[in-house]
């Protein structure tokens, strides 16, 4: 519940003001709190001139000495042979926070013959790799990685654990935190240490990216927070960088798990993959009818770019699901993103922002797609788009 | 054999609307609907009652009109649904929400199954269902795209999508499933079904009827907390290309080279 002092209330109304929920509005002179608006979010109790604000029925503070806690892990993601590109990212990341906390930097790999890759995590910024090499862990096996993690952070105590948002990571990283009885963050889009303190600040969208959440886990530990790949940047490798690296060998009883992995099937995708993908050229329902998504195609195909869709297009079946930018589709954050016929939805938006120089087209000069882009060309798709196929496949010398 | 599946009521996205100048969330209208993806884990659940026999217990919690969830999965062939409603429920991360479940779970007769959706388009944390399968001691599917019943009935061969594809798993019950949309496309509610939802008893569970620990639930047993919110802003710092298309286009490819791009 919210609380309000009347007594020290004066009615200046900064709350009302910071209320994304509409949930205060002050009436004669007295801040009043609509309890079934209210989302106990708390961003009023800070911004309250006179601490008359208060969020009752919190936690007691204290309940785990927290100084105990120390350190800054990231969970080291697979993919096939190779280090999943989430996994340097949430390095980079990691080595700033830690350095900050004056702390080292831990990631933990978990597979089969996964040793001889530990040396490319200490290039990416780990100060230790702890390397858990098991045959029983040759397939993705949720439960015994969230066995083996929760071990770990109980007898080494980070204050930090970082994985990837990925399909793996939100499956094993919730069962970790729940056996360790923590808070978990999902799908961050930015962590920061707090001014003065060691609580991990961690961002993320909420209410379909219209509002930005920071959240804090201010007194349990470890704090954990599961990041979205392609925000964040990881770091160049320097391989005259020195670190630790250490065995850990299980015992059986954290191996032992209940789902059978039968095969583990990788579909070849067409093309560069949209999420690994520089260039990205996106189709949104301005393109008017199917036939002229080949308008795009012809496009992508001369920068060698991946092929992204609106969910208005996704919805339509003009292209597969797996081309969805956003809320509900794929993050990306590619050096190009050509927006053509797409007008900008916040949904969407949430997906390519961080992409390094955006061009939109579009014929509406309002459209909102405008508003994130770095190049505004307003015009027909049928027509801007042709024009700059052609200009693009001259420029590189490749044939439509 | 019996069936749980963990429902939760939402806003109804069409109907939310911002109010991207003042920063404020427009509730007048919004509508609360059955989160979308929980209406495929109904109907997985339902898949598997038609199969093996089973009752389907629809569980949610949530403010007392979440019993018009209930009600809605009931029409769809639910055969009983329960409501965990409780004012010390409020604020409830999933840690909590787990908890809450976990209880409620735990007073209903032996479970097989727990379906849930893959995420809830309100919070989009995906953790309710993984961290459920923790604390009921359940094995569990994330991600299930495909669902076929193994060993007799005992178990399950499932398809858990993947970043680059997926895995075909078997697992034995009990197990917790996280459902994707692509799994099954939902039914549409039967006229009796709609009339058994209509007359049902509904229960409500508080936190007492649970056994629900006060420092476990809503606020209070929530380690992550809000600690500031804000409206995203985009910085409009574009550059209009004015002309005809060709202009334009080529006023584009100059750029795109300058910045090493082409
Ligand atoms: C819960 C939820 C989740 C969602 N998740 C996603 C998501 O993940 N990804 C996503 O993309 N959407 C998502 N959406 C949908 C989103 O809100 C928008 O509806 C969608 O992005 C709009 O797609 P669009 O831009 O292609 O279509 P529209 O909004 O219809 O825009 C078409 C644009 O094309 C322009 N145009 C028309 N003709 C031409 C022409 N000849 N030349 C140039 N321009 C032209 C128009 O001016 C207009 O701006 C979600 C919605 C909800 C409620
Ligand atoms: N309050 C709730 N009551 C019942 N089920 C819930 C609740 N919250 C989440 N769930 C279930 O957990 C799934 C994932 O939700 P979330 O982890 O919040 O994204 C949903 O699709 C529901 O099946």
């Amino acid at each position: 519940m919210l609380k309000i002092d009347l007594d020290k209330c004066i009615g200046c109304g900064e709350c009302e003001e910071v209320c994304s929920f509409g949930a205060i509005s002050v009436v004669d002179e007295k801040a009043q709190v609509d309890a079934e608006l209210c989302s106990l979010c708390g961003t009023c109790v800070d911004t309250c001139p006179e601490g008359a604000l208060e969020i009752e029925g919190g936690q007691e503070k204290g309940q785990v000495d927290l100084d105990d806690w120390k350190g800054v892990w990231v969970i080291a993601e697979m993919r096939g042979d190779a280090f999943a590109p989430v996994t340097y990212e949430l390095l980079g990341k990691a080595r700033q926070l830690a350095d900050e906390l004056s702390v080292p930097v831990t990631a933990i790999v978990l597979g089969h013959g996964v040793k001889d890759k530990a040396p490319e995590l200490v290039a990416r910024g780990a100060d230790r790799v702890v390397v858990v090499d098991n045959e029983a862990l040759v397939h993705f096996v949720d439960e015994a990685y969230a066995k083996i993690i929760a071990h770990l952070a109980r007898q080494e105590k980070p204050e930090i654990i970082l994985a990837g948002a990925t399909a793996t990571g939100r499956a094993f990283f919730p069962q970790v935190a729940t056996m360790l009885e923590t808070g978990l963050t999902a799908d961050c889009t930015g962590l920061e240490i707090e001014e003065g303190g060691r609580n991990l600040l961690q961002t993320r969208p909420a209410f379909g990216g219209n509002l930005m959440a920071t959240i804090v886990c201010d007194d349990r530990r470890p704090q954990m927070a599961t990041v979205r790949p392609h925000v964040l940047k990881p770091l160049e490798a320097d391989t005259g960088r020195q670190g630790e690296i250490i065995d850990f060998e299980p015992p059986q009883e954290l191996l032992d798990h209940r789902v059978k992995v039968v095969e583990s099937v990788v579909e070849e995708a067409e093309g560069p993959g949209l999420t690994d993908a520089e260039i990205v050229v996106a189709a949104g329902r301005g393109l008017e009818k199917q036939e002229n998504l080949k308008l795009v195609e012809d496009l992508a195909h001369c920068l060698d770019a991946a092929i992204g869709a609106t969910r208005a297009i996704t919805d339509a079946g003009w292209i597969s699901t797996n081309h969805q930018i956003g809320q509900t589709g794929v993050t990306v954050s590619p050096k190009l993103y050509i927006a053509c016929g797409i007008s900008g939805a916040i949904q969407h938006l949430v997906g390519m922002q961080g992409s390094d120089i955006i061009v939109a087209i579009n014929k509406d000069k309002d459209a909102p797609i405008f508003d994130v882009a770095t190049y505004a060309i307003v015009g027909d798709v049928k027509e801007v788009l042709p024009a700059l196929t052609k200009k693009i496949c001259k420029e590189r010398g490749v044939d439509v | 054999m019996n069936i749980v599946v963990c429902i939760k009521q939402v806003p109804d996205a069409e109907s939310v609307k911002w109010d991207h100048k003042t920063g404020t969330l427009i509730r007048d209208g919004v509508k609360s609907v059955i989160n979308p993806f929980d209406y495929h884990a109904i109907e997985a659940a339902l898949t598997l009652k038609d199969k093996l026999g089973a009752k389907v217990t629809a569980v949610t919690m949530g403010p007392p009109q979440a019993q018009d969830a209930i009600r809605e999965a009931m029409s769809l062939g639910v055969d009983e649904g329960v409501v965990v409603s409780d004012r010390a429920f409020a604020g409830a991360d999933t840690l909590a929400t787990t908890y809450t479940l976990a209880q409620a779970i735990g007073k209903l007769d032996s479970v097989d199954a727990v379906f849930c959706g893959k995420q809830a388009i309100d919070g989009d944390t995906a953790q309710v269902g993984p961290g459920l399968a923790v604390r009921l001691g359940f094995p569990c599917v994330t991600y299930v795209g495909g669902m076929d019943i193994i060993n007799d009935g005992k178990g399950l061969r499932l398809k858990r999508m993947t970043e680059q594809g997926y895995d075909i798993v078997e697992v034995e019950f009990p197990v917790v499933l996280t459902v994707l949309s692509c799994l099954n496309t939902p039914r549409v509610p039967s006229l009796k079904g709609k009339m058994r939802a209509k007359k049902a008893q509904i229960p409500m569970w508080s936190a007492e009827d649970i056994g629900a620990e006060p420092d476990k639930i809503g606020l209070a047993g929530s380690p992550t907390k809000v600690h500031s919110t804000y409206i995203p802003k985009f910085e409009a710092k574009r550059e209009f290309l004015e002309g005809d298309p060709e202009e334009q286009a080529e006023a584009l490819v100059q750029r795109l080279k300058e910045a090493g791009i082409i």
